[in-house]
């Protein structure tokens, strides 16, 4: 019911979603990787454009757009230093120009590709991708139980700051200290309320027989489907193209292409 | 005097809590907003203090309109008891509890003392003065967090779900307590899916569904309208249940209370058996 | 034959002066709906929660006297097991459920105990099927209403399939109509399983008419124990303050302080009230 609410994942299905978290982390380490290995402008194209489809077959686009421009005010710090460096070390405007958009487009893949992997990943397919990757299970209880209440306390947050403000409690009154002061009826009755919450969920846990047994079962199994051949088939390929290209042939740059077409 | 105009109100997250809302509160009545879990209650309520403001519409509260003040300006005036008395306690005592909003409100130093004691006392509280209230039990924690708002002495009460929870003698004192606080002419208002309490106590009935007014009127009157009843989710009284059932032998459909039920049923008896 | 069985129990939480319970002596036997009731602070909820060794192995402290529940002495078997025999429902949906999916919360019990998939799916699907929330299953828990999650709570103790439900004040946070159906849903799995149910609640206009056994407790001793007729009606209850359903105070009233003959049969539902007071006027 507040701002909080982004914090929820979108129970959606998409072929994206439905795909396994694991390969899905895969290719986003690959992606990573190739958009290291290439500093010029032409290869990061490619790649940011590759990566389109992607979201579309996931349907998050808004999601995706929301958390891009997110990013944009980092992304026009990473371009104009990028830029001013490249012109004060002497090199001519286009081609401080086209390093700084290189620059620039290699954080925003980036960016990209592990937006499109949380967006697209439940946490319950997350915890489930660390179980079955040998992560101690109460390790990966722990990540679903953080994710499954923090809106649930970022919703009490809200109601006892309400509470507090219906007793007189003004958050933007004083000076800088007495702001931090301000926020203390807020913050002990949040930790409380969190405190006795654990101990109620300790309480629910140990009647449903947590600890019975060493060899817990899982009601899902992450099973491989076609898809995620298909990811990794993708994923080798365009690992081996881009080391291919890397190593064999030269990249022109854009103010080359654009020389030659002229 | 409370007055709301055509207010709708829409949270952040899309959802449409209120729906045109329109209705006069005038001072010194007793009010009960019911209505299912999600049909606009509290959202409506923080309407009073300026919690929230609406969408579309407007708020008054003495002919203010609540856009146009602070929360704590309001509050002032629109004490405001939440469900859970975890979600304002924070004090190391009780005293410091209650003397929080009085600081708030800048009362002065003497004034915040005597007001402190007066609200001790007034809800039982004083033995407890001293103590942590983390301490008390839950229904002792609930009278706390009502004496801290009772202290600056609001004109306008509203308390938000004071049954959940209770037993049957703390909602028996819960009841007389209100109607010590009608005789003093102060408006209240409770928000409660507690038909029984609300039979007991008689108050103005403000029934709501899915954003929206679908009945107000006397309790005797709405409570005992299986029609208006069923659209607010609501299980209507035993006492009120009887009757309907009884009805088709001639029996008025209108009763909540137990002794006017008694009164009724002893003289159909007794016209019976002489 | 008796499913639960206490004998002097005594309790003391670690950081109290005095016990919370003390001296309880009761037989819950199987099949029953009991009620418990009482005054807040009563010994209630403590006494819930010795039925499946949450006391003492959760919460440590004192306990002095004997307690066996499905045959087993709860002081030698952990609280894993007794699990499998009792099933514990709380007052606030919300802090027991923490899976991010219905079915994966009603697996839970299953999942720690080392069932096989197969059969856990099963048994899931058959426990969603009972409370009602089969739709649901995918859904996350948090996203549901109230009524919903309760049952889903429900579900994930019925999953294991124990001797024994008990729920301590299941619907105070929800409204009538809704804490209504959950307990028609409660007392479906009494009345055709079979499943022995503990109840603990204030709302007896709702819950009377289902019990066959009730306990009230006050400051931490059981003071009457036995029929819910009987028992409802009797004067020692109205003075511990008890609520008691309208239904049965108005009976009470007019046969007691007005001479009204009424039938034999103590009503504790405003059915019955009235099928009573039918034959008085009709006649």
């Amino acid at each position: 019911m507040s701002v909080f609410d982004g914090l929820k994942f979108r129970r959606v299905y998409s072929p994206i979603h439905n795909l396994d978290p694991r390969i899905k982390f895969i290719y986003v380490c690959a992606i990573f990787v190739i958009a290291i290995m290439f500093g010029e402008l032409l290869p990061l194209i490619i790649l940011f454009t590759f990566q389109i489809p992607f979201v579309l077959l996931a349907g998050v686009k808004r999601e995706w757009i929301r958390s891009m421009r997110g990013a944009a005010f980092l992304a026009t710090i990473i371009f104009l230093t990028n830029f001013v460096f490249a012109y004060l070390g002497a090199r001519g405007i286009g081609q401080s120009l086209e390093n700084a958009v290189a620059m620039t487009l290699r954080f925003i893949v980036l960016i990209e590709s592990f937006s499109i992997f949380f967006l697209t990943t439940s946490p319950d397919h997350l915890g489930l991708a660390l179980e079955q990757t040998h992560v101690p299970y109460e390790f990966t209880f722990a990540f679903t139980t953080a994710v499954r209440f923090v809106p649930v306390l970022a919703e009490e947050a809200q109601t006892i700051m309400d509470a507090q403000k219906a007793r007189g409690l003004e958050l933007e009154r004083g000076n800088f200290l007495k702001r931090i002061r301000n926020y203390i009826p807020i913050l002990i009755p949040l930790i409380v309320s969190a405190i006795r919450r654990s101990l109620e969920l300790a309480e629910a846990m140990e009647s449903r027989a947590w600890g019975a047994t060493k060899k817990r079962t899982n009601l899902y199994v992450l099973k491989m489907h076609k898809g995620d051949f298909i990811l990794i088939a993708i994923t080798i390929g365009i690992l081996a193209v881009a080391i291919y290209i890397r190593l064999y042939l030269p990249i022109p740059s854009i103010n080359q292409l654009l020389a030659n077409i002229n | 005097m409370i007055e709301v105009e055509d207010v709708y109100f829409t949270y952040p997250n899309g959802i449409e809590a209120l729906k045109g809302i329109s209705l006069t509160i005038k001072n010194g009545e007793f009010v009960a907003i019911m209505g299912q879990n999600g049909a606009g209650k509290t959202t409506l309520v923080k309407h009073f203090n300026g919690l929230l403001k609406p969408t579309k519409g407007k708020v008054s509260i003495d002919g203010v309109e609540t856009t146009k003040v602070s929360v704590a300006t309001l509050a002032r005036k629109v004490g405001f008891v939440f469900q859970n008395p975890d979600h304002q306690l924070f004090s190391e005592t009780v005293e410091d509890e209650i003397a929080f909003a009085l600081k708030n409100f800048g009362f002065k130093e003497t004034v915040i003392k005597k007001r402190v004691s007066w609200a001790l006392n007034l809800l039982g509280l004083t033995k407890y003065r001293k103590t942590s209230p983390f301490m008390l039990s839950g229904g002792e924690r609930k009278r706390v967090a009502l004496a801290s708002v009772l202290a600056w002495d609001p004109k306008i009460l509203i308390l938000d779900e004071p049954t959940i929870g209770q037993d049957y003698q703390q909602k028996e004192k819960l009841r007389q307590f209100i109607l010590q606080l009608k005789a003093q002419r102060k408006t209240i208002i409770i928000v409660t899916h507690d038909v029984e309490f609300v039979a007991e106590c008689n108050p103005r009935v403000i029934l709501m569904r899915e954003g929206k007014i679908v009945a107000d009127g006397e309790a005797s009157k709405i409570l005992t309208t299986p029609e208006v009843l069923n659209q607010a989710f609501i299980v209507p009284p035993q006492i009120a249940q009887i009757f309907f059932q009884l009805s088709d032998l001639g029996f008025p459909r209108n009763i909540i209370d137990i002794y006017e039920a008694r009164e009724i049923l002893l003289k159909a008896i007794r016209r019976k058996t002489m | 034959m008796a499913v639960i069985q206490t004998r002097n129990l005594t309790y003391m939480y670690p950081t109290a002066t005095k016990p919370a319970i003390r001296d309880v002596s009761i037989k819950i036997e199987k099949g029953e709906f009991v009620l418990i009731t009482g005054p807040s602070g009563c010994g209630k909820t403590t006494l819930c929660r010795c039925f499946n060794g949450l006391i003492p192995h959760f919460y440590q402290g004192e306990i002095n006297g004997e307690i066996t529940v499905a045959g087993l002495n709860i002081l030698e078997h952990p609280t894993s097991e007794l699990a499998k025999h009792v099933g514990l429902v709380f007052q606030n949906p919300e802090n027991q459920l923490f899976a991010l999916s219905v079915e994966k919360d009603v697996a839970f019990g299953l999942e720690n105990l080392g069932y096989p998939r197969e059969k856990m799916q099963k048994r899931v699907d058959w426990a969603l099927n009972l409370t009602g929330i089969y739709e649901l299953r995918e859904r996350a828990p948090h996203e549901l209403s109230g009524g919903q999650q309760q049952r889903v709570a429900i579900a994930s103790v019925l999953a294991m399939q124990p001797e024994i439900m008990v729920l301590d004040e299941p619907t105070s946070f929800l409204d009538p109509l809704t804490a209504k159906k959950i307990f028609e849903v409660i007392y479906e799995l009494n009345n055709t399983l079979g499943i022995t149910v503990v109840l603990v609640e204030h709302r007896l206009d709702l819950t009377a008419q289902y019990s066959n056994h009730i306990i009230i407790m006050n400051q931490g001793k059981v003071v009457l124990d036995g029929e819910p007729r009987e028992i409802l009606s009797s004067k020692e209850t109205r003075l511990i303050g008890v609520g008691i359903p309208k239904a049965t105070r108005l009976y009470q009233i007019l046969k007691e302080d007005d001479g009204v003959k009424l039938g034999k049969k103590i009503p504790l539902s405003s059915e019955e009230m009235t099928k009573l007071l039918r034959e008085v006027i009709k006649t």
